[in-house]
């Protein structure tokens, strides 16, 4: 019954999607009476597709085999968080994810965007309807999650072992409201070129929608990132596979797209460009989701090989991105230009910003279609990985840290005040940093010597904009983006020294031996076998130490039955200044001795934590924003008292 | 320096065709010879593999075939797709669903008659078979 209503909800919410889409096409200009009936279709899908979700939890944590997603993706022996979390953790299930997603966003948008005129708004309704409803038709058409199986298995066949992590339960949803949320900065721009009402008050409306999405991206890459480190046993944390490129590409347009906001909100210029980048970054999403659900690709998020959902999907996105490029091409000769700018000003650095930005975005998107294209083209069967990706996006991300020092520090429309002295700071200790890395570490490669120097220089550049400004009255927003700018100085430098310094060992041993790598002495003491709630596994006990005191690692190697797998669960101790990362291979059968794998990364973890900084800098700008016009409205109040 | 909003225009216009322009040329040039192409032990056999470039090899890990160095982490194993075979020599920890008779996908290069491998892929669960591998083999 839980089944059957899902579905039920599933195609009522499409239903009114359609109604949505009549309506918001209808009212034109009509104003106040339709849109409030808008705006109860709009929160009624986004409910009605909530409750649709919920239903397919609900069979997930009942384990209701008679229903075919549950059987082929279940297994009633599974803790309840993974039985929660497996109801996306398959094709049929995150898709719906998706458009939960997404129907919310249209209910937020409808109800509580008030920047905006009435009728870009109302248009804006309409694109965000048309989006749903063709993704409701791909829900309902070629995956649907509610399809029962008859007669009902006895036991369901479990879920990847690999997906059995409690990363499960945030990765996807993360990425999911970060992609879908730049549904909305896609709908506005569409209103916008429809009505010609591109300017500041659109932007100041797709601000909070771009800078929340990012948020989330940021975040769910992050965690993806540490997810696939500690989880596959690797020792690597970006593999450049399709499927993180794919989380990637809406993340470098979003980013571009932020900064590019600034320019439009602050200064009324980069009209057309802005507009481009918010059709290009949900453009993105849609191509990630592609890429991704499609089964074209070689990789664990490739759930299911389905040649039908492939081209259902292809299709959806060749239709709106078309469609959407057709309108911006129509309507952008009608879009006025903004005020002008001299090249050296902070229009002119977020320009630089933006072309590096896409220039990036171009050669990972061109890096990830090619196999796809080639294939198509040539029947040639080939993969493009780490190689090209490192020596073409590596060295323009490092030019792009560089003119991070200097972007921030310029004024708006003209700097003519001496610019070098603002600099200083940074180049020098940036400088002086290169020079320090020659003698200390002189094998190492050119592209981590020089993330090395200009993620420590950008550390000081980062925080310069705050010099010479009274701390407690700066605006939250200055707060955030140099947070966020700090943030990628420090990722930068975990990801150097992760290159760089990264000392690896490969060896068996007997329980008694040591190993050395770096810094420390890793003694192997016994291996023992221990049992979880649906698997087995063998642990190996190592204690480890660098002089002083000792830390002890547990990696295991486990077996899961239900389907059977074994994984490699590795073990991370985190010091200051670094991890050590253990993993345990399987035992020579002949001599009896155990595979044992090694890793010292000095300052790996800077990484993540400067994932977590560029996310909190954006979450303090959003709060700053939204501090603002709370306060703005409250004066506002007050002065009408 | 002073330009009007059109010649502004103009210009970032200018801009972002170059930068997209550069983009593609910066692309293809890392494509050249950075893409790793997906090759069978048939296509080995036909002398389809340059030796030294990095390729991908696609195939079923023979039965049998398996064996270990005295170092204990150094494995030798067969690569078959049913018609031609290829030696594979690996050094790190395999991965978890790596096992004989099953499917697998190992990224090197050939030296002289052997494929060294950097990585070894395994396919991933029941449903799942690496596209690539599609017409080439079927598993078990």
């Amino acid at each position: 019954m839980i089944a059957e209503a899902g579905l039920a909800a599933l195609w009522l919410a499409a239903a009114l999607a359609a109604l949505q889409l009549a309506l918001a096409l209808g009212a034109g200009g009509a104003g106040g009476r339709a849109m409030g009936t808008i705006r109860a279709v709009a929160i009624a899908q986004g409910v009605l597709t909530l409750t649709a979700f919920a239903a397919l939890i609900a069979v997930f944590l009942r384990t209701d085999l008679s229903v075919l997603l549950v059987a082929e993706n279940s297994h009633a022996a599974k803790p309840w968080l993974y039985k929660f979390a497996g109801a996306w953790g398959n094709h049929e299930g995150s898709m719906l994810l998706w458009v939960t997603v997404l129907a919310i966003a249209g209910a937020v948008v409808a109800v509580f965007e008030r920047h905006l005129d009435e009728r870009t708004l109302s248009a804006s309704l309409a694109a965000q309807a048309a989006l749903a409803l063709g993704f409701f038709a791909f829900l309902l058409f070629a995956s649907n999650p509610f399809e029962r199986l008859n007669p009902a298995p006895l036991a369901g066949r479990g879920l990847n072992p690999l997906l059995q992590d409690p990363g499960l339960a945030f990765h996807p949803p993360t990425l999911y409201l970060g992609y879908v949320g730049l549904s909305v900065a896609f709908s506005l721009a569409v209103g916008a070129l429809v009505t010609r009402e591109v300017g500041p008050a659109l932007a100041r409306a797709m601000r909070p929608w771009v800078l929340g999405a990012w948020i989330l991206l940021t975040l769910g890459i992050t965690a993806g990132s540490y997810w696939a480190y500690y989880e596959l046993g690797w020792g690597g944390w970006w593999f450049w596979d399709p499927v993180e490129n794919a989380s990637l590409m809406p993340w470098l347009a979003a980013t571009a797209l932020l900064h590019s906001l600034n320019v439009l909100a602050a200064r009324g210029g980069l009209r057309a460009w802005t507009m481009m980048l918010a059709l290009v970054a949900f453009s993105m999403s849609m191509v990630g989701t592609f890429l991704v659900r499609s089964g074209i690709l070689t990789s664990v998020h490739a759930f299911a090989v389905d040649p039908t959902r492939g081209s259902f999907i292809l299709a959806l996105l060749t239709l709106y991105i078309g469609a959407a490029l057709a309108l911006f091409a129509l309507r952008i000769a009608t879009v006025k230009e903004g005020a002008p700018f001299d090249p050296l000003s902070r229009e002119g650095a977020l320009v630089a910003n933006n072309l590096f930005l896409s220039v990036i975005l171009g050669i990972v998107l061109i890096g990830t279609l090619y196999p796809l294209i080639a294939e198509a083209a040539t029947g040639e069967k080939l993969s493009v990985g780490p190689p090209y990706f490192n020596a073409t996006a590596g060295p323009l991300a490092l030019i792009l840290a560089a003119l991070m020092m200097i972007g921030p520090q310029l004024r708006w429309r003209r700097d003519r005040s001496a610019v070098l002295p603002r600099l200083a700071p940074g180049v020098v200790i940036g400088i002086a940093a290169l020079v320090a890395t020659i003698p200390i570490a002189p094998s190492i490669g050119l592209l981590p010597r020089l993330g090395l120097a200009l993620g420590i220089g950008l550390i000081p550049a980062s925080l310069a904009p705050l010099a010479g400004r009274a701390l407690r009255r700066t605006p939250l927003a200055i707060w955030g983006m140099c947070l966020a700018h700090l943030g990628v100085a420090v990722a930068l430098v975990g990801m150097a020294s992760d290159s760089a310094f990264t000392r690896e060992k490969l060896t068996t041993a007997v329980p008694g031996e040591q190993v050395e790598v770096g810094p420390w002495i890793v003694e192997l003491r016994s291996i023992r076998p221990v049992a979880g709630p649906n698997w087995t596994a063998l642990e190996a006990e190592m204690r480890a130490s660098k002089g002083s005191g000792v830390n002890v690692l547990k990696p295991q190697s486990r077996f899961f039955t239900e389907p059977v797998t074994t994984t490699n669960e590795a073990a991370i101790e985190t010091d200051w200044n670094g991890q050590l990362y253990a993993v345990l291979g399987a035992q020579d059968v002949a001599t009896g001795r155990w595979q044992v794998r090694l890793w010292w990364k000095p300052f790996v973890t800077l990484i993540w934590l400067g994932g977590a900084l560029i996310a909190l800098g954006g979450l303090l700008a959003l709060i700053g924003r939204w501090w603002r016009a709370f306060r703005a409205r409250r004066r506002f109040v007050e002065a009408e008292w | 320096m002073n330009l009007r909003p059109k010649h502004q225009r103009l210009v970032l216009v200018s801009l972002a065709v170059l930068a997209l322009g550069g983009a593609v040329l910066l692309a293809m040039w890392g494509l050249s010879d950075r893409a790793a192409y997906f090759v069978t032990p048939t296509d080995i056999a036909a002398g389809k593999a340059p030796h030294g470039q990095a390729i991908r090899l696609g195939g079923m890990v023979e039965r049998g075939s398996l064996t270990r160095e005295p170092d204990g982490v150094t494995i030798h194993f067969t690569v078959s797709d049913l018609k031609a075979e290829t030696p594979v020599r690996y050094r790190g920890i395999t991965p978890d669903l790596f096992k004989e008779g099953s499917g697998v996908v190992a990224e090197g290069r050939m030296e002289g008659g052997l494929f060294v491998a950097d990585t070894i892929l395994a396919k991933h669960d029941e449903r799942y078979m690496p596209p690539q591998m599609a017409g080439t083999a079927t598993p078990r």
